[in-house]
């Protein structure tokens, strides 16, 4: 029987650049290939010899879509290097700053990059025609989410606030309480958003993943926890060594990251929620429920079910957060370098960021690690295009070609940060 | 009714972090307005649908670093009637041009187990640097207002109302009190405006993200820097990130040791 080839040589609506080749032969999927030709910028190598204050703003720059991903990872592996913890009003300020960027990228994914695919539209703005109500709400939804990133930050993209020890300058009352009235609106607005996206009809699809996520004794993680998996990883953020890998394949500037005794792994949304579920507040689980989530949901399609509930999360915790808020001494605990070693590790909204940094005495960095979402699920993206595909082997190739792009936008997949990081080529045989 | 033609508008990325696009789609309250009065003909990250060129407007991010982009850039040269570039990348290198004053085996080799797998320039350059630039928008992200006033300007066929003078102007209109004069180092006296004075604003100095203002003296500033009690090595350190190929701050940069 014939082998086939489909290709999607330049993939649409991800951030960044990326491909896809899908084998097709004798009825069987052979292969699926995510090839990642993103330049690769060389970050940990161009961090060599910079100072620990200009780390924040450097390693911002990896990823326009979530920089504050970057900047929380860089600075608690700063402060646990000089052996300083960030507490009270100023940690909550973290936290409020991560609910921003959350609601920021999960509601542009979910209205202007992943909607379209299950109403059958090129785009958000063509998808307006039909549903100018949702898309409105949704971008009102977004603009939220950047409104914290500015009063916190400073601006929505490489905010200039964050610094090692807190913040350069601590928002004012009048301006938190600015902020509370514009999240009301936006928790009103996501909560009619996972209504509206939980009634989209998703492919029946159950995948076997192995979650990994931060996991922190009282909260849905942002900053801070122990890695754990569905599997029983449970380890401080310091020995990811010790159980992951990075491999460098001839396909990807982007390095794959492994389980070193099992392989595949998944970060992001489905694995944070499947492993803390039981850490969101009863009303959101409330509404997971009426949205037809259990507990732990394995079908990637109903992934942004599940971005929308941490939408509807980061809401009610950022007014949470406001409520209780007590103004901090200072804007920052002061810092002294010291030569040593440290780890970061956040929840970027597609899942765990990775840092790890060894510092001369004074604070200079001799040399540093960062392991992006993304390139952690590179191995999964390729088992569910499989998986996938190995449902409709026999379908037209246009079908295969937009269920392999909708299964790779499934992950919100953030290229641009995982070059050391996409085409859809299906080749049938 | 007649029906009118709309421009049609063209985004394109090379060697970046794709924030200045996404500054478009933050144009939350403008993007519906928007896509109504051009035709939003290629833009990869936020739709699928791709259409030929030729366009009207094409806007770039990122720099050129490998030898694929060389090419591509040519094409879409060829394929547009004004070319802007938007952000410091495109405009400047990015801050991934350290490596034109690095050995890039030795980044390459920092990064990747398996060096012979990448294939990279030895240098990340700007737009400029390989095809004619009708309007270069500075800013590491670029400021979203001034990319409205930028597409608008063109598609109107006028010159686009972006200021060349320092970040200092904006502080003074702004009401933000210098923070040199607190003794923090600040590059806004030989920066470009555009962000509006962000960081003074936040109580720290210009980190020099919109690169170099039209006419910058660079070595009063340095002096000025070295009298309140930075070391050179901050002075390097500081013009070495976004805009680190950017003529001024490089040759300012490079007169000032580790």
């Amino acid at each position: 029987m014939a082998t086939k080839t489909i290709k999607v040589d330049y993939l649409a609506r991800v951030e960044g650049e990326g491909a896809l080749d899908l084998t097709i032969a004798d009825g069987k999927v052979t292969s699926a290939t995510l090839r990642i030709f993103e330049p690769p910028r060389f970050f940990e190598a161009l961090l060599r010899g910079r100072g620990f204050e200009e780390t924040p703003d450097i390693v911002a720059r990896i990823c326009g879509i979530c920089p504050i991903a970057y900047q929380m990872s860089a600075v608690h592996a700063i402060e646990r290097a000089f052996g300083v913890k960030v507490e009270g009003g100023l940690r909550a300020l973290r936290r409020l700053i991560y609910c921003g960027e959350w609601i920021e990228s999960h509601a542009l994914h979910i209205v202007l990059l992943h909607a379209p695919d299950f109403l059958g539209f090129a785009d958000g703005i063509e998808m307006a025609s039909a549903h100018g109500d949702m898309v409105r709400k949704g971008l009102a939804l977004k603009k939220a989410g950047n409104e914290v990133l500015r009063v916190l930050g400073g601006r929505e993209v490489h905010p200039v606030n964050v610094r090692a020890g807190g913040y350069h300058r601590l928002p004012t009352a009048a301006e938190l309480a600015g902020l509370a009235e514009t999240l009301k609106r936006a928790r009103d607005d996501a909560v009619e958003l996972t209504r509206w996206v939980a009634g989209f009809a998703f492919p029946e699809i159950d995948i076997d993943y192995e979650f990994v996520a931060l996991r922190h004794p009282d909260e849905y993680p942002f900053n801070e926890g122990r890695i754990v998996s569905n599997r029983g990883i449970d380890i401080d953020i310091g020995d990811y060594d010790t159980v992951f890998e990075e491999r460098h394949v001839a396909r990807s500037t982007a390095l794959h990251s492994a389980i070193r005794e099992r392989g595949a792994y998944l970060v992001g949304p489905l694995a944070r929620y499947g492993l803390n579920f039981d850490r969101l507040p009863s009303q959101v689980q409330a509404l997971a429920q009426e949205a037809g989530l259990g507990p732990v949901c394995t079908n990637p399609f109903r992934s942004i079910v599940v971005r929308a509930i941490e939408v509807v999360y980061a809401c009610e915790e950022a007014l949470r957060l406001i409520a209780a808020y007590e103004r901090p001494e200072a804007a920052s605990v002061p810092l002294a370098p010291r030569a040593g070693t440290g780890f970061g590790c956040t929840e970027a909204p597609r899942g765990i960021c990775w840092h790890h940094y060894d510092f001369e005495p004074d604070g200079t960095i001799r040399t540093a690690r960062i392991v992006p979402p993304t390139s952690q699920n590179q191995a999964s993206i390729e088992a569910d295009l499989a998986a996938v595909a190995g449902t409709m082997v026999d379908a037209p190739d246009e079908e295969i070609r937009h269920r392999c792009e909708q299964t790779i936008r499934n992950y919100d997949p953030c290229i641009s940060c995982s070059a050391h990081f996409f085409k859809l080529n299906v080749e049938r045989r | 009714m007649r029906q009118v033609k709309r421009p049609r508008l063209a985004v394109w990325k090379f060697a970046s972090c794709d924030g200045c696009q996404l500054s478009l789609l933050d144009c939350e309250d403008e993007l519906l307005t928007l896509a109504g009065a051009v035709e939003i003909a290629n833009f990869a990250e936020a739709s699928s649908a791709v259409s030929e060129g030729p366009y009207d407007l094409s806007l770039v991010e990122g720099s050129i670093t490998t030898p694929h982009d060389l090419e591509r850039i040519q094409e879409v040269r060829a394929q547009s009637k004004f070319l802007v570039t938007i952000g410091a990348c495109a405009t400047a290198g990015g801050i991934q041009a350290l490596r034109n004053f690095a050995d890039i085996d030795d980044f390459v080799a920092a990064v990747y187990a398996s060096p012979e797998f990448i294939s990279t320039l030895s240098t990340s350059t700007p737009i400029s640097a390989h095809v004619p630039v009708d309007f270069e928008l500075n800013g590491c992200p670029i400021n979203k207002a001034q990319l409205l006033e930028v597409i608008s300007a063109f598609l109107a066929g006028r010159k686009p109302a972006v200021a060349s003078y320092s970040v200092c102007i904006e502080c003074k209109r702004r009401g933000t009190p210098c923070v040199m004069v607190q003794g923090t180092p600040c590059l806004g006296p030989v920066t470009h405006a555009g962000c509006g004075a962000i960081c003074p604003s936040y109580r720290r100095g210009c980190y020099g993200c919109f690169g170099p203002m039209e006419t910058p003296n660079m070595a009063a500033l340095a002096a000025e820097w070295r009298a309140i009690g930075a070391a050179p090595r901050d002075i390097k350190r500081a013009l070495s990130t976004f805009n680190a190929a950017a003529d001024a701050f490089q040759k300012e940069s490079q007169a000032h040791g580790d």
